[in-house]
């Protein structure tokens, strides 16, 4: 599914290759993400569904193909033209990737610090903001990440992806090692504030209730090739892995839930 | 064979019986056939022999506990026999482990697992042929990090773009300097008591003692106090820089750090170099003193030489430039533990194991360019003339 509109296609890739030591994880990939969407992205270990990301966000330099985010080649991240794209993205990586030698409060202000010129006050209120808007306790702030619980890692480490108001949101798996009432509340909140505060979200999940509950349109990984649908056209996919997938016992639990 | 002691008690020990009947074999299996008893059982069984049977019963009715070693046991008694034209007539195992029975007959069908051969000469050679290219790209890699450094260095401190990271740059300087103090003041006492100790015994024959002040002070100074710190440093925070960047690594931090917009070069590895290379040369003036207070103590007790005797010799026997030859090595040596630490941290795999791997090589590493450079440093210092 390409889109025509272009002012609206937040991340548009084309023909995009990557591969490592011989391998080919993606040939020729087309992806657009709209404005304002949940896209979800599913796939096999091992499909790349990391790799993907990684790519988007410079972390990863393909073979070939062009990635372009709000416009912009985001193949070489240490490039000067790069800069300012980080004001406008967060990610949230897969354990929260949180700075271990700094307290949670510190955390969020890092993008804060790197980008703006706020006085130390100002942040103090704006983290102690973020952190209620992701629903960590007021305590949280001045805790280091070992401290925290896996669930509490993600949340804090959300809040520091949100921490400058980006207009697009990464998250690698953001629900696994959850468990589930946590995981349905990950959901929620996700939920919620790409509702509240506009986001485009590209969300790398395993996790068939957050598929369910939070995507609008779900780019699945097979065969080194994407497929784009919604749950309704995929479950009638002809591929088999996506019928299994979405068809299997879990799928279906998960999906008439 | 010994006679390992089963790490489970087994309260019934299994049992394996061979029975002749005319043209056919009966295997009659009892007791407990566990993990703990499968190393007897399997040489039990390898042991023996069918000669011209045609028939064979395996009868596993009378065992008692069945775990999964036990049944492949079983089923692979029952497989071998198959394998050699015999007609397995009954077969039977107690009916609750059926189950487990049937699981392992249809799902486990591959061959024992096969240890890779043992390498060939012409694997060997290959391997130094990979170490080769991998040790030239490596110094390959290792200098266009040097330059991407030295140039984000000298930006930091001429043209800053933005505050220089002034807290982190404090703590490494306390990191690596300041708790270094005791380890290396002590080395460095303990080294100038050696020192002197050789060198009076050997100039002693001489009746030449007194020149043991003058040998302790040219070699500590030039050579010694500098080299030692170096080395223990290379060995404190060389290792620490990497496994703090490795770990860092692992947990998707620098990542992260990217995705922020902060540079890693400035961020992780500037206070660190900026940090150990103010650090190294305080500390190796430190241990100059702590070594010379260390010998001073050793030319008293052992030679009898009184303190103002002492410094009365020494300030004869150096002058202000053989402290500054030994010191001016040591920003140089402080840049190369702190570039190679933060080399191999950043190029530190998505696993704990490689941390380890690169924390060991870097200390490696850095001693062995430490010592090469002292070398070199000595030729350069001779030819000069200095």
């Amino acid at each position: 599914m390409v889109a025509g509109d272009t002012d609206n296609v937040v991340i548009r890739i084309r023909g995009l290759v990557n591969g490592f030591g011989g391998t080919i994880v993606h040939d020729h990939v087309d992806l657009d993400v709209i404005r304002g969407e949940v896209l979800g992205v599913v796939g096999g270990s091992g499909s790349g569904k990391s790799v993907l990301l990684r790519s988007i966000i410079g972390l990863n330099k393909p073979l070939s193909g062009s990635i372009k985010v709000f416009g912009q080649e985001t193949a070489e991240i240490d490039s000067e033209d790069f800069k300012g794209l980080q004001l406008r993205w967060g990610v949230l990586f897969q354990e929260g990737a949180l700075f271990s030698s700094q307290t949670v409060a510190q955390n969020i202000q890092v993008p804060m610090r790197r980008w703006t010129h706020m006085s130390q006050s100002l942040m103090d209120e704006l983290a102690a903001m973020k952190l209620s808007l992701v629903g960590l306790p007021e305590d949280s702030a001045k805790k280091f990440p070992s401290e925290l619980s896996g669930g509490m890692k993600k949340r804090a480490g959300l809040a520091r992806a949100l921490a400058l108001d980006p207009e697009l949101l990464f998250l690698d798996e953001p629900t696994s090692g959850l468990d589930p009432i946590s995981a349905a509340q990950f959901d929620e909140l996700v939920s919620n504030l790409q509702k509240s505060l506009g986001l485009t979200v590209f969300m790398v999940t395993h996790d068939l209730d957050t598929l369910r509950a939070t995507t609008d349109r779900i780019a699945v990984l097979v065969n080194k090739k994407i497929t784009v649908g919604t749950i309704k056209t995929l479950m009638h996919d002809p591929d088999p892995w996506i019928h299994e997938y979405f068809s299997g016992v879990r799928g279906r639990a998960a999906l008439e839930a | 064979m010994r006679n390992l002691t089963p790490a489970v008690k087994v309260e019934s020990p299994a049992t394996l019986r061979l029975e002749q009947r005319g043209r056919g074999v009966r295997l009659v299996l009892g007791g407990d056939w566990l993990v703990s008893e499968a190393s007897r059982l399997d040489t039990e069984l390898h042991a023996l022999r069918f000669a011209d049977a045609r028939e064979a019963e395996i009868d596993g009715s009378a065992i008692a506990l069945l775990d999964s070693a036990g049944v492949w046991l079983v089923v692979r008694t029952k497989r071998d026999l198959e394998a050699k034209g015999l007609k397995i007539t009954k077969f039977a195992i107690p009916e609750h482990y059926a189950a487990l029975l049937e699981t392992l007959e249809r799902d486990h069908t591959a061959p024992p697992v096969e240890h890779p051969p043992r390498p060939l000469l012409q694997d060997r050679l290959e391997r130094i042929g990979r170490g080769t290219v991998h040790g030239f790209r490596q110094a390959y890699d290792m200098t266009g990090f040097l330059g991407r450094v030295a140039v984000e260095t000298v930006e930091a401190v001429v043209a800053p773009r933005r505050e220089l990271p002034f807290p982190a740059f404090i703590h490494q300087l306390e990191e690596t300097g300041l708790t270094a103090l005791p380890i290396v003041g002590l080395l460095a006492f303990l080294l100038g008591i050696v020192l002197a100790y050789q060198g009076a015994d050997q100039l002693k024959r001489f009746g030449a003692q007194i020149y043991t002040i003058d040998f302790l002070g040219v070699g500590f100074l030039r050579e010694l106090g500098g080299l030692v710190t170096a080395i223990i440093v290379a060995g404190r925070s060389g290792s620490a820089f990497t496994a703090q960047i490795g770990t860092m690594r692992v947990n998707e931090e620098t990542d992260a750090m990217q995705t922020i917009g902060l540079n890693i070069a400035e961020v992780l590895v500037l206070p660190r170099v900026l940090g150990l290379v103010i650090a190294l040369p305080l500390l190796t003036f430190y241990a100059d003193v702590v070594g010379l207070i260390g010998g001073m103590v050793m030319t008293y007790f052992h030679l009898g030489i009184t303190i103002p005797a002492f410094i009365r010799e020494l300030q004869g026997a150096i002058t202000v430039k053989t402290l500054m030859v030994g010191l001016v090595k040591a920003p140089v040596f402080a840049f190369v533990i702190a570039l190679v630490g933060c080399f191999e941290g950043m190029r530190v795999e998505r696993n704990a194991a490689s941390v380890g791997k690169l924390t060991t090589r870097s200390v490696v590493e850095s001693i062995f360019l430490i010592i090469a450079l002292d070398a070199m440093f000595s030729v350069l210092f001779s030819v000069l003339g200095i």
